[in-house]
């Protein structure tokens, strides 16, 4: 499944770990919600090397208290029809100002891709071939946007009167 | 009205062409029907029973002539000769080709209009008092709003994959003619203490299988906030709302199971948790700018009354019964509103054919300063017509069969398409209507009726709105044959409330003998003319009416 950062295939150095399998020492990876939660301290102490996969029903404020010390958020979309990582998205970037990686996971399709992208997904992991190409054009084929989202794009509302392009 | 601006333009031509690949992409095999299904129905494309069903946003429900020339073209060249104009203010065609629909999408940019989020689960298409801009009972018109609100909505990124749809409606009249407690959020706009006009916000109305009339979470927010208001009512209910069951999943149910206390407490904390770069941002010079397209037209000084006007009443008894029942009080001296009907006998109610479209359109721009609105009714209103003029806009709707006088009547009834066109559907519903119409087609004997809603829906999913009909027809289908059951004393308007079920279901050829012997009861028991069905049930309760209903002949 290829893996895109910023609309670029890269190399997905992240694996995520079941809740009931062993964590290997060194490595890259991510846990779930309730697993990080119970062995915060022993595994923020690992380094840099650790992320959480978030589940559509999961709150994000939970993590709100160590979002710094995060390397990658992963949100997971189980079916592209269920929005709730939209809103997760929002209150991670808008709300709580995490800066860190931020991935969707789980049904990602080309015709989402625009709103994540505008929801402050920087990677997502795709279930298609020729990814870069269908990236490239579900993010371009709006040129104006009415809303304010993660990316802070200036609204049409505030383009009218002189707003710049961002 | 509101013309786009380069903004809207591309904004919509790049959605045409979004959806112009998409269906490219699904006519190519590359995208299945699973992963297209949601865009098309974000586009206003059904899967009906026969074939692609197209519906297309009137936004609030205004029209100018151009557009609705537009409509009659796409119905002439793209589907049958016809339209359906719906309860949500919008037109519907039952016969495009999917191959098509991009064209059709173009055509309708060509004179900016759209079918974005007229479906799926999403926020749809706003709607609003027909007669706003024209009656005299506004606070202000709401349609600045309505257009704000439509422009926040479309393609919200947030907000495009939703429990289940979204439906919004605003009003800012008294007498509610936009039915906003039956819709998952509904406006009204009022004053607060100090005089300032904002929005009551109501929040979980609907029908469907489990209706509701919404509840106030907020007795006033004021305009600068409203955008923002709406974003904390959207993300609790997009967080919260169920997805496990299509059948609970609207916003209705969430307020019903969370509690209205315990919801409004999840609103109003998502507000207030809102930081300012949170806060949707709208300058006070785009209100200005919305606001101005909806200034007043210029009305001329007319006296009161007016001689050509009466002379006809006077000569033509056609039409001193239609200037009785179809026209509507206009706040401006010399002037009214007119109600034409998409109620004639026999017809499916909200029909027009292209040829009606386009007299409709002459008339408005020859009589009606350039104005059509599509009323929640299913009918078409010419909000302002200069009471000189009646007779000769009389004189075309007769020859065009669009003169029928039962605005408000027991025959100007609301159907959904029913078995006839829908998938869903359990029973007929446009046959239903007809028997009624039929039962009632003496003028006269209507007329002495007065005002009575009938709301027909041939599926639990209630897009006929039974619940909320004085009277209210829901087809159900036991064992392979149609049944229909009754319900009493619902209402959509400022009383906004839930009709009972009367007993059990009536066969086919039961229900217009039924309907007859309800109405002959209510002719005997109500305290002269004046007293409405309504009123009559409100008075006695469903006790007689049931009597009467079930009472074999």
């Amino acid at each position: 499944m290829p893996l895109l950062k910023d609309g670029k295939e890269i190399t997905d150095i992240w694996t995520f770990v079941d809740d009931e399998a062993e964590l290997s020492p060194g490595g890259c990876f991510t846990v779930s919600l309730g697993r990080f939660l119970s062995e915060q301290d022993m595994l923020l102490a690992r380094n840099e090397d650790v992320g959480v996969r978030l589940g559509p029903a999961d709150d994000p404020e939970l993590l709100k208290p160590v979002l710094d010390r995060l390397n990658l958020i992963e949100v997971e979309f189980p079916k592209y029809t269920d929005g709730r990582g939209y809103s997760i998205a929002n209150l991670l970037r808008r709300r709580f100002g995490y800066e860190g990686e931020l991935r969707a996971v789980g049904e990602v399709l080309r015709d989402q891709l625009g709103f994540m992208e505008r929801a402050g997904f920087d990677q997502v992991l795709m279930q298609a071939a020729d990814a870069e190409a269908k990236y490239a054009a579900a993010t371009s084929e709006f040129t104006e946007v009415y809303q304010a989202n993660a990316d802070d794009r200036a609204t049409i509302f505030e383009r009218r009167h002189g707003a710049r392009e961002q | 009205m509101y013309r786009y601006d380069q903004f809207d333009e591309q904004l919509v031509r790049e959605r045409a062409a979004q959806f112009r690949g998409q269906v490219e992409r699904r006519l190519s095999g590359e995208l299945k029907e699973d992963h297209f299904k949601p865009l098309r129905l974000q586009n206003g494309v059904y899967l009906q029973l026969h074939a692609y069903m197209l519906r297309v946003a009137i936004p609030y429900g205004q029209l100018s002539s151009r557009k609705m020339r537009q409509l009659a073209m796409i119905a002439d060249t793209y589907d049958k000769g016809y339209g359906h104009f719906t309860t949500r203010q919008n037109i519907q065609y039952n016969w495009v080709a999917l191959k098509n629909i991009p064209d059709v999408l173009d055509k309708l940019a060509d004179v900016e209009m759209h079918a974005i989020q007229t479906s799926g689960n999403c926020i749809r298409n706003t709607t609003s008092d027909h007669l706003a801009g024209a009656n005299a009972d506004e606070l202000e018109d709401p349609r600045p709003w309505c257009e704000i609100i439509r422009q926040w909505s479309t393609i919200h990124p947030e907000f495009a994959f939703l429990p289940r749809k979204f439906k919004i409606a605003v009003t800012a009249a008294a007498p509610d003619r936009a039915a906003i407690k039956v819709h998952d959020i509904g406006l009204l706009m009022k004053p607060n203490a100090n005089g300032e006009v904002g929005f009551e916000v109501f929040v979980g109305g609907g029908l469907g299988r489990t209706p509701h009339v919404g509840v106030s979470v907020r007795d006033w927010v004021s305009k600068g906030e409203l955008l923002s208001y709406l974003e904390a009512i959207m993300r609790v209910y997009n967080r919260f709302g169920r997805r496990d069951n299509k059948f609970k999943a609207r916003i209705k149910i969430l307020v019903n199971e969370t509690g209205p206390e315990e919801f409004t407490r999840l609103v109003e904390e998502e507000f207030a948790a809102q930081g300012p770069k949170e806060k949707v941002v709208l300058p006070d010079e785009e209100v200005a700018r919305i606001m101005a397209y909806f200034a007043p037209p210029e009305f001329e000084d007319l006296p009161e009354v007016s001689q050509a006007f009466e002379r006809e009443k006077a000569r033509n008894e056609g039409f001193a019964r239609w200037a009785r029942i179809n026209l509507r009080a206009h706040r401006t001296p010399g002037y009214a509103s007119v109600h034409i009907s998409l109620k004639p006998q026999g017809v499916a109610p909200g029909d027009a054919t292209g040829e009606q479209m386009r007299v409709m359109a002459d008339l408005a721009e020859q009589y009606g300063m350039d104005d059509v609105r599509v009323a929640h009714e299913q009918d078409i209103v010419l909000p302002h017509v200069k009471m000189d003029d009646l007779p000769a806009v009389y004189a075309k709707l007769v020859e065009h069969r669009l003169a029928t006088a039962n605005a408000g009547l027991i025959t100007d009834l609301i159907a959904c398409p029913g078995l006839d066109y829908c998938n869903l559907a359990n029973a007929r519903s446009i046959s239903v209507a007809n028997d009624i119409q039929a039962e009632f087609a003496d003028a006269d004997f209507e007329e002495e009726i007065g005002k009575l809603h009938v709301n027909i829906s041939g599926c639990i999913n209630a897009c006929g709105h039974h619940h909320v009909g004085h009277i209210g027809v829901l087809g159900v289908d036991k064992k392979g044959e149609e049944f229909y059951q009754i319900t009493l004393g619902g209402r959509a308007d400022e009383k906004a409330a839930i009709g009972d079920i009367a007993g059990p279901g009536l066969r086919h050829e039961e229900v217009r003998p039924a309907f007859r012997r309800v109405i002959d009861k209510y002719l005997e028991v109500r305290n002269g003319k004046s007293e409405t069905f309504i009123e009559v049930l409100e008075r006695l309760g469903q006790e007689p009416f049931k009597e009467a209903l079930y009472a074999s002949a």
